[in-house]
């Protein structure tokens, strides 16, 4: 995997909301064809993360590399290379899906006359063929996050960063969206942050583990699940790697927050 | 891509019920009052023809015409301009703006614009209104164009105020009040306003209007507008950017 192309790269980033340190020293790698899971609790700044590498939200310091564009720098060309999907979806919901997705494309500075065909394979791969002329509002809360996801990848970005994309949806659509999610791998990268383990296990190619704002843990998923001589499974592993952090970190006389 | 944005907020505009409610009342509310000039005019005519240097159906039907679209412009404007930034904010689809590759300017001029768009449709439809009156009438157009002019001016200057508040809140109704209050007190001031005191005739957009309004066309008004509406964009502009900052 290390030799395909590095797509994303980003060193030391710090983000503080007052005093409180959301994100501390962040350092992530993507490489194309890649699937990053990055794993946390509630409140361990993954979201925070993600909204950084996107440029919604600007780092105290650090730099952020994407397909080889300084986000600082040369926003606009970055930012055309990702595609994100926040927590909650960003749809307005009184637009007809085809037309917000034709808008979410040119938004991202697609070409008007690739848009037709790219909204026709958007749709294809998000199961959305029959949804085009409805109204986002009348859809219900699992079409409402496929249409989220098909914002996210219909100019066919670089790196793809989902946030929580299969919370909320019945065991029947998380696992169409995590096909999809792998299908996605194979030629983009993806980043997905999220707190269920079985996601990580089933479509990760690599895991790292934030813990109060900070990366604790980075491995690819199987030697993850190794972890322990294969006695233990993921949930435990990962609750043994926090209580270890937390314990080293008692060990070195640092305060945890 | 302000194009878009723009053109983005005029579709969704259009495809809201409440907009067409709206048009509907204010256009029941022009037309009324724009026949009830007229009528006086007419009663008055046989008098007016008595008089040298009379004012013309233009001075005595269209411009109060033009003078109240501008005072329920006031109350229209927050209407419309309250769900700009604010809704977005608390939908969350600002996300989708903040993370695409366009900048506060576009997000600000687009939507600045395509309300612009929609509100100079009213403005039209008074011009549309009072040139009416030229099927049986000589009209004086310069003083047509003069209140044309001013009124879209006006509009624009309220609709940058209700802009930037708007980008201050996550709650609409909020955004509305608040443009509500800061416009209706700069009419207040500028109507309370003695002679000798001369900054809030200044200050306020409605005073500027009325040399507008009577077909005063003054360059100095012309750029009071511009400002008005750049200083304004430009602390929404400002508060997108800060947005990225502090979250």
């Amino acid at each position: 995997m290390s030799d395909a192309p590095l797509t994303l790269y980003a060193h030391d980033l710090n983000r503080r909301f007052g005093r409180h340190g959301a994100v501390n020293g962040v350092s992530l790698q993507l490489h194309r064809g890649e699937v990053l899971g990055l794993l946390g609790h509630n409140g361990a700044g993954k979201s925070t993360t993600l909204q950084i590498l996107t440029g919604a939200l600007l780092p105290h310091s650090g730099r952020i590399e994407i397909c080889g564009f300084d986000l600082a720098r040369q926003p606009d060309q970055a930012k055309a290379c990702i595609g994100f999907l926040p927590e909650t979806p960003p749809l307005y919901r009184d637009m007809r899906v085809d037309d917000y997705l034709a808008f979410a494309a040119m938004l991202h500075r697609m070409p008007r006359k690739k848009i037709a065909d790219a909204l026709a394979e958007t749709k294809r791969r998000c199961g959305l063929q029959d949804a085009g002329q409805q109204i986002i509002g009348t859809l219900s809360k699992g079409y409402q996050q496929r249409v989220g996801i098909a914002q996210a990848i219909i100019h066919r970005p670089e790196i793809i960063i989902l946030d929580e994309p299969t919370v909320g949806l019945d065991p029947s659509q998380i696992r169409d969206i995590r096909a999809l999610i792998r299908e996605l791998g194979d030629a983009h990268s993806v980043i997905l942050s999220t707190h269920l383990l079985g996601e990580v296990e089933n479509i990760c190619d690599r895991v790292e583990i934030m813990h109060h704002g900070r990366l604790i843990y980075s491995d690819s998923s199987e030697r993850m699940m190794q972890y322990g001589n294969g006695t233990m499974n993921l949930e435990e592993v990962f609750m043994e790697i926090i209580e270890k952090h937390i314990a080293e970190n008692n060990a070195s006389g640092e305060l945890t927050p | 891509m302000i194009r878009l944005i723009a053109l983005k907020e005029f579709r969704s505009l259009l495809h809201s019920p409440t907009t067409w409610f709206i048009l509907g009342a204010l256009q029941f509310i022009l037309a009324w009052s724009f026949l009830g000039r007229l009528n006086a005019f007419l009663e008055l005519q046989s008098q007016l023809a008595l008089i040298a240097n009379a004012p013309g159906a233009t001075q005595v039907v269209a411009t109060p015409l033009f003078g109240i679209a501008a005072l329920v412009m006031m109350m229209l404007a927050p209407v419309f301009t309250m769900r700009l930034l604010a809704e977005e904010r608390r939908n969350q689809t600002l996300a989708l703006l903040m993370a695409a590759p366009v900048s506060g300017r576009h997000i600000v001029l687009g939507k600045f614009f395509g309300l612009m768009l929609f509100l100079s449709l009213i403005v039209f439809d008074c011009t549309v209104m009072s040139l009416v009156l030229a099927l049986g009438t000589l009209m004086d157009f310069g003083l047509l164009f003069a209140n044309m002019a001013g009124l879209l001016l006006l509009t624009a200057s309220y609709a940058a105020l209700g802009l930037y508040i708007s980008s201050l809140t996550a709650q609409p109704i909020v955004a509305a009040i608040g443009a509500l209050a800061v416009l209706f007190g700069l009419w207040l001031a500028e109507a309370s306003a003695t002679d000798s005191n001369p900054v809030w005739h200044a200050l306020a957009p409605t005073g500027h209007f009325q040399n507008f309004n009577a077909g005063l066309l003054d360059s100095s008004d012309l750029m009071y507008f511009v400002l008005f509406c750049a200083f304004f964009l430009l602390l929404a502009i400002r508060r997108i950017h800060n947005n990225r900052i502090y979250g």
